[in-house]
């Protein structure tokens, strides 16, 4: 029996085996923000410990930071005390920190890949769950607790059962138009949020083949929404390009010498996986959320099912009710409040190209709220680099500063109650951006679209 | 790490599926730097009206116990370990559902707090079994790993024998790591790291 990649990274990476028990795994890259990681300080200060392996683990802070003027200080007093925090932390234990402001600084899962902080063959792990996303690097990233954030501070290391492993399949060619959010969304429409838990996950198949690492990305970023610990695509020819040259990555013989390594990394040809999934590129479509999780996802043209899918009958009675919708209705038209652009779903230079291209010839509607946040400083540079901003600021947008922002409303970016927002970000929860505020979860495309029209809008028929 | 073998309690019914842990704790609450307090602040947006005032109709306002009883993907979305905090703040000792998320649940063992998987067809029975009588008794058993509600009956549940032995004897994992320091040395050297 061959091995998946994921079995040749996990075993690569195994100190030792708790008999019956789980497996004592070393982390490579430890990264690091200002949410879950002060308890994880307190407590290694409190044993007596220092951070073991400082060049191993990278912090910025995210979650908490303003928007806008963030070369003022922060004027949420527990923002500010919890950013102070991780300034404080960092600087004690000599680990590499991207304050704000700084030209590195931005959502730490986009910074890992962009800065080279991420690499191949990896085992990565941060105090977030979206630590998946680094899995479109070709490298095993999860999600961990503080308590977890604290062992890897010590240690450099945690203990983890080996999960089971799943494989998902998109073959064929995507249609004109549609993003790589829209693949994911419409795995999760079909597979519901638990459909992957206690899984790692493995995409395989031409439309990951062909797609950009920004887009593989945004796949793997979400695969945590289907339960999944994490998922990854096997790294190729992109990966290896993406890689080169940047800041912390390998150079020169050092570099070629890890490719070589990397190469070794594809799964083997007879491999077993728990469960596999397969669907056709052509049956996805540009997509949207309809209800209270990422599972009840939709075509934006479609209509919202007439009774549960996927969920039992009283979730999705009370997610319909939440969101204001009926059964059996049509989202196309309906009104929007806001729109939101970044996170780090689709905060990359790829999301704002994806949505100056439907915006322009176009502006903003004078109803509609338009948050567009970059998911980096680097990709705040980009946008200007490339004309992105000028073409967005004709159109009347404004483009924010870097940060998590309104994905889950930390800081001033909250959507009042009962206001509708499309929302490139990753979850539609109940009260997630902001109390009683009601998301609708799409890809860049649509979400310009709907910026554009002010109601519910197919990119194509603007 | 506080140690656990049984717990008896009446329970706090939460009969639903798919409770995140942007419910169990919404993220304006997490900005505390320590890990004290976070109960009160337990399921929050259900448990206080707009007003602030205590929502007598949700059930942490009107039963207690330290056995939450809730239903299948307990936990899902953030990782952050401030819902097992919350809950096990709150004086939770076990929560009991047909499924719970993979992190959730990874926390809730470095808490001290028990993740008691059923099968479906035994919660809907201890559900319908606490509906009809609130006083009705949970007992957790870590020694067999086994679930009694009164009325209803027992069943075990899976826990690895690691962390079942830990939460027996309230170690946790950072015990076991640090104890094993010269194994991850000799790992680095070995792999050049
Ligand atoms: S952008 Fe959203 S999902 Fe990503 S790290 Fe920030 S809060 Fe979490």
């Amino acid at each position: 029996m061959g091995k998946t990649t994921f079995d040749k990274i996990w075993d690569a990476h195994v100190v030792k085996s708790v008999e019956d028990g789980p497996d004592i795994l070393y982390i490579d890259r430890h990264l690091v923000h200002e949410v879950t990681s002060p308890q994880a300080f307190a407590g290694l200060k409190a044993r007596g410990l220092k951070v073991r392996r400082p060049d191993r683990t990278f912090a910025a802070c995210d979650h908490n930071t303003p928007t806008h003027n963030q070369d003022n200080p922060i004027a949420d007093p527990s923002s500010a005390t919890a950013v102070a925090a991780l300034a404080a932390n960092t600087k004690a234990n000599g680990i590499p920190y991207f304050p704000l402001g700084d030209p590195a600084n931005g959502i730490l899962h986009v910074i890992g890949p962009e800065q080279g902080i991420v690499l191949c063959g990896q085992t990565v792990v941060c105090g977030d769950s979206h630590t998946s996303t680094h899995g479109a690097l070709g490298n095993i990233a999860f999600g961990i607790g503080t308590s977890e954030v604290e062992m890897v501070l010590a240690t450099q290391c945690i203990m983890q059962c080996k999960p089971k492993q799943a494989r998902i399949d998109v073959n064929g060619t995507l249609r004109p138009g549609v993003c790589p959010k829209d693949v994911i969304l419409y795995i999760i429409s079909r597979l519901g949020t638990s459909g992957c838990t206690g899984h790692f996950v493995e995409y395989c198949g031409d439309v990951f083949r062909g797609m950009s690492m920004e887009g593989r990305m945004t796949v793997c970023n979400m695969s945590i929404e289907m339960g999944a610990r994490g998922g990854l695509v096997a790294p190729d020819e992109t990966t290896f390009d993406y890689i080169r040259g940047r800041r912390f990555a390998p150079k020169g013989a050092d570099f070629d010498r890890d490719v070589a390594y990397w190469k070794t990394l594809a799964s083997d040809e007879d491999v077993h996986y728990d469960m596999e999934f397969a669907f056709d590129a052509a049956d996805i479509h540009p997509m949207v959320t309809y209800g209270t999780n990422p599972g009840m996802g939709m075509p934006v043209t479609g209509t919202i099912p007439s009774s549960a899918v996927g969920c039992d009958p009283g979730s999705f009675n009370d997610a319909l009710a939440y969101m204001g919708f009926e059964p059996g209705e049509r989202l196309l038209g309906h009104k929007v409040d806001y729109v939101f652009l970044g996170s780090c779903t689709d905060g990359r230079i790829e999301d704002f190209r994806a949505f100056a291209d439907v915006v322009e010839g176009h502006r903003k509607a004078a109803g509609v709220t338009a948050w567009l946040v970059p998911g980096s400083k680097s990709v705040e540079r980009r946008i200007e680099e490339e004309g992105i901003g000028r073409t967005l600021r004709d159109a009347g947008f404004e483009i924010r500063q870097p940060g998590c922002s309104a994905c889950l409303a930390m800081n001033d970016d909250k959507v009042p109650e009962g206001k509708y927002c499309v929302s490139t970000s990753n979850r539609n929860f109940v009260g997630r951006q902001g109390r009683g505020a009601r998301t609708i979860l799409s890809g860049p495309a649509v979400a310009a679209a709907c910026a554009v029209a002010g109601v519910i809008s197919c990119p194509d028929e603007l | 790490m506080r140690k656990t073998v049984t717990i008896e309690s009446t329970a706090v019914l939460l009969d639903v599926n798919n409770i995140d842990t942007d419910q169990i704790i919404p993220a304006r609450f997490l900005k505390a730097v320590s890990r004290d307090s976070f109960g009160e602040k337990l399921f929050y947006n259900w448990r206080y009206r707009k007003d602030g005032s205590p929502d007598e109709s949700f059930a942490l306002n009107r039963s207690k116990g330290s056995v939450l009883v809730a239903g299948a993907n307990f936990g899902c979305g953030s990782s952050r370990e401030h819902a097992a905090w919350a809950l096990a703040d709150y004086g939770f000792g076990a929560v009991v559902a047909s499924s719970f998320a993979d992190i959730f649940r990874n926390n809730a063992l470095n808490n001290g707090l028990v993740p008691v998987q059923v099968s479906p067809g035994f919660l809907e029975r201890a559900v319908s079994a606490i509906r009809k009588d609130p006083d009705t008794k949970i007992d957790v058993d870590l020694s067999d790993r086994s679930i009694r509600v009164e009325g209803v009956g027992m069943e075990t549940f899976p826990i690895g024998e690691y962390k079942r032995e830990c939460l027996m004897k309230g170690y946790d994992d950072m015990d076991y790591l640090l104890s094993i320091l010269s194994d991850i040395e000799k790992f680095e050297k070995r792999n050049a790291i």
